[in-house]
């Protein structure tokens, strides 16, 4: 690589960079905004209902809530960038410590759900983009709907029926005992992934789909079955190799819905994961713990996006050379 | 644009979109004329009869209360298509304003766009709990939160189609024969953003039909009192094992609804994308 492609790579990150980091910051002030909004004094609520106007006042100048919003705003920031989300109200627990016991299921429900959805994805959508029209597609592309209409927690709930509670394959719900060894975890997520995954692998069924008709129709595919190469290397060999990258770049969007979507799940299954705990936050009117979750899990999904950005553009000669 | 009629034929043509408008006509239809139809009160509880299978009288099964699931899904409806119809409504205006105006003005594009990514990075259902835990749990506190959620998704698609359109010859050619820049947007560039608003308008009410439901699931929706089909799956949770019908019809409502509305709005994107046309 000359050096002047050397400039454009490092001017091409330096600018996404610089866009990660703005919305990050907004980000922030969107969370910040959030939660005070919400109804009701803060200081209220932490002291209950015994605390007289006086307490409640004194304990407003200690945590700085009579200082201008802005102030609020960077003092709560310099807070955060060290760490401390504050403590949950609830809980009685640093919520950074909350969210990090909490964060386990999460991660491997994540984890094993996008692993299976790729694994029911990316065939179906190379199926369906190879037989393009006929009624593999048809069908292929009609169950890829009916994933993206199914709400999970009507799968999860009739999953719980037929296969744990009629079949009794799973555990109905929970996590296991807290000694539990990783088997018994495992055990315990694969019926929450199996819903998870299944629905979540229509949107990697359509990039697939999508991105492999986007190929397939390049010239250079028509010159590799021209000079009479099988069928099946010029769509394995030719063509996959290619779709892959923008398949790679879906992981992310993928990712952010798993989360999402994990809010449900793991309510349906009582697992007890972030999503869980955001849920029984809101219940419970916790605000410090909805603050630090909502935080954290965006900017989970802004620099897991902005990695794979980086790795679009480290692979893709095309972006890299603006 | 001119042949509504003949677009709605072209659309039908196609078996599966057909389908779909069936499904979504018959539901509305019983929706708006569920009283006359039904002869079971949707609020009626009958101690007697509580969570009976479907049967001859009651096609659906009863509830635990033993209200008649099938009249309590129609009314139901009433809340779950309203809530979905409005945010979509709401979301695709606010969405198309924002998207017009980041597509066309430069300027402001990048400050929206940055608004845009920020909002999206928190998952939809998870700023949706967030936002009506705030605002409070209603109807129309629902329909405001996922309005916000859903809005940047809008604002997104037509900011993109907007960007194109803004460099096609014809609207060089409006601007250099004097069309002011409001009416250059509203006359020239909207019409022509038709295809993706649309597309956009069945996908949003599907999704926010999807988002209803997942949150009154979770107690943080419309309240617990009010009977969407988010509530009823909620309320069947626990008799799912001795009565799955109180579980499976509302579910299956839900099911029915939003894959019909998003075959629609794939239909709609089909027939308006040249470059799809004769595909299939």
């Amino acid at each position: 690589m000359s050096r002047m492609s050397w400039g454009t790579l490092g001017r091409t990150l330096l600018g996404r960079l610089g866009g990660m980091l703005a919305v990050l910051s907004l980000v922030s002030v969107l969370v910040f905004l959030l939660t005070r909004l919400a109804a009701g004094d803060p200081m209220a609520m932490l002291l209950g209902d015994q605390a007289s106007l006086q307490d409640i006042a004194q304990a407003r100048q200690r945590y700085g809530l009579d200082e201008p919003l802005w102030t609020q705003f960077l003092l709560w920031l310099g807070q955060v960038l060290q760490g401390n989300l504050g403590q949950s109200i609830f809980l009685q627990m640093p919520v950074s410590q909350v969210l990090l016991e909490r964060a386990e299921p999460t991660a491997w429900l994540a984890i094993f759900s996008v692993g299976l959805a790729m694994l029911i994805g990316v065939p179906c959508g190379i199926v369906s983009a190879v037989w393009r029209g006929r009624w593999i597609d048809q069908c292929v592309s009609t169950l890829a709907m009916l994933g993206a209409s199914m709400p999970s927690f009507w799968m999860g709930l009739l999953a719980i029926q037929l296969l744990a509670v009629g079949a009794g394959w799973f555990p109905v719900s929970g996590y296991g005992d807290p000694g539990a060894d990783w088997l018994t975890r495992i055990h315990h997520l694969m019926l929450p992934a199996l819903v998870l995954g299944t629905l979540n692998s229509a949107l990697i069924i359509r990039f697939t789909r999508a991105s492999m008709l986007d190929i397939l129709s390049e010239d250079y595919i028509r010159t590799a079955r021209s000079k009479g190469l099988p069928e099946v290397i010029v769509v394995f060999k030719h063509a996959l190799r290619n779709a892959l990258v923008p398949i790679l770049t879906v992981l992310g969007l993928t990712l952010a819905l798993m989360i999402g979507g994990a809010v449900v799940t793991e309510t349906v299954f009582n697992l007890p994961g972030l999503g869980n705990l955001v849920v029984r936050a809101v219940l419970r009117r916790d605000y410090p713990v909805i603050q630090g979750a909502l935080l954290v899990i965006a900017a989970v999904y802004v620099i897991i996006n902005f990695a794979i950005d980086v790795l679009y553009v480290w692979v893709d000669p095309r972006v890299r050379h603006g | 644009m001119a042949d509504w009629a003949g677009a709605l034929r072209t659309l039908a043509a196609r078996r599966v979109v057909l389908l779909a408008l069936v499904v979504l006509a018959v539901m509305l239809l019983l929706t708006a004329l569920g009283q006359w139809v039904f002869a079971h009160d949707p609020m009626a509880m009958k101690v007697s009869q509580r969570l009976r299978a479907p049967s001859w009288s009651h096609w659906s099964g009863t509830d635990e209360l033993g209200r008649d699931i099938t009249s309590r899904i129609f009314y139901g409806a009433r809340y779950s298509l309203g809530i979905g119809a409005a945010t979509a409504l709401l979301a695709v205006v606010f969405g198309t304003l924002l998207g017009l105006l980041a597509g066309f003005f430069r300027r402001l594009d990048a400050v929206l766009m940055r608004l845009v990514d920020a909002m999206m990075a928190f998952p939809d259902i998870l700023l949706g709990i967030a936002l009506v835990s705030i605002l409070g749990a209603s109807p129309v506190n629902v329909v405001l939160a996922l309005t916000i959620v859903y809005t940047p998704r809008v604002a997104r698609v037509v900011r993109a189609s907007t960007l194109v359109i803004r460099e096609l010859p014809y609207v060089e050619a409006a601007r250099a024969v004097g069309v002011s820049t409001p009416r250059l947007l509203a006359v020239h560039i909207l019409p022509n953003l038709m295809s993706p608003i649309l597309v956009q308008l069945s996908f949003i009410f599907a999704y926010a039909l999807l988002a209803e439901a997942g949150l009154s699931f979770l107690g943080v929706g419309v309240g617990a009192e009010i009977p969407t089909w988010g509530t009823m799956v909620a309320a069947s949770a626990q008799y799912a094992d001795r009565a799955v019908w109180t579980l499976f019809f509302p579910g299956m409502a839900i099911v029915l609804t939003a894959l019909s509305l998003q075959v629609l709005g794939d239909g709609v994107r089909d027939l308006l994308d040249p470059r799809l046309k004769g595909a299939t």
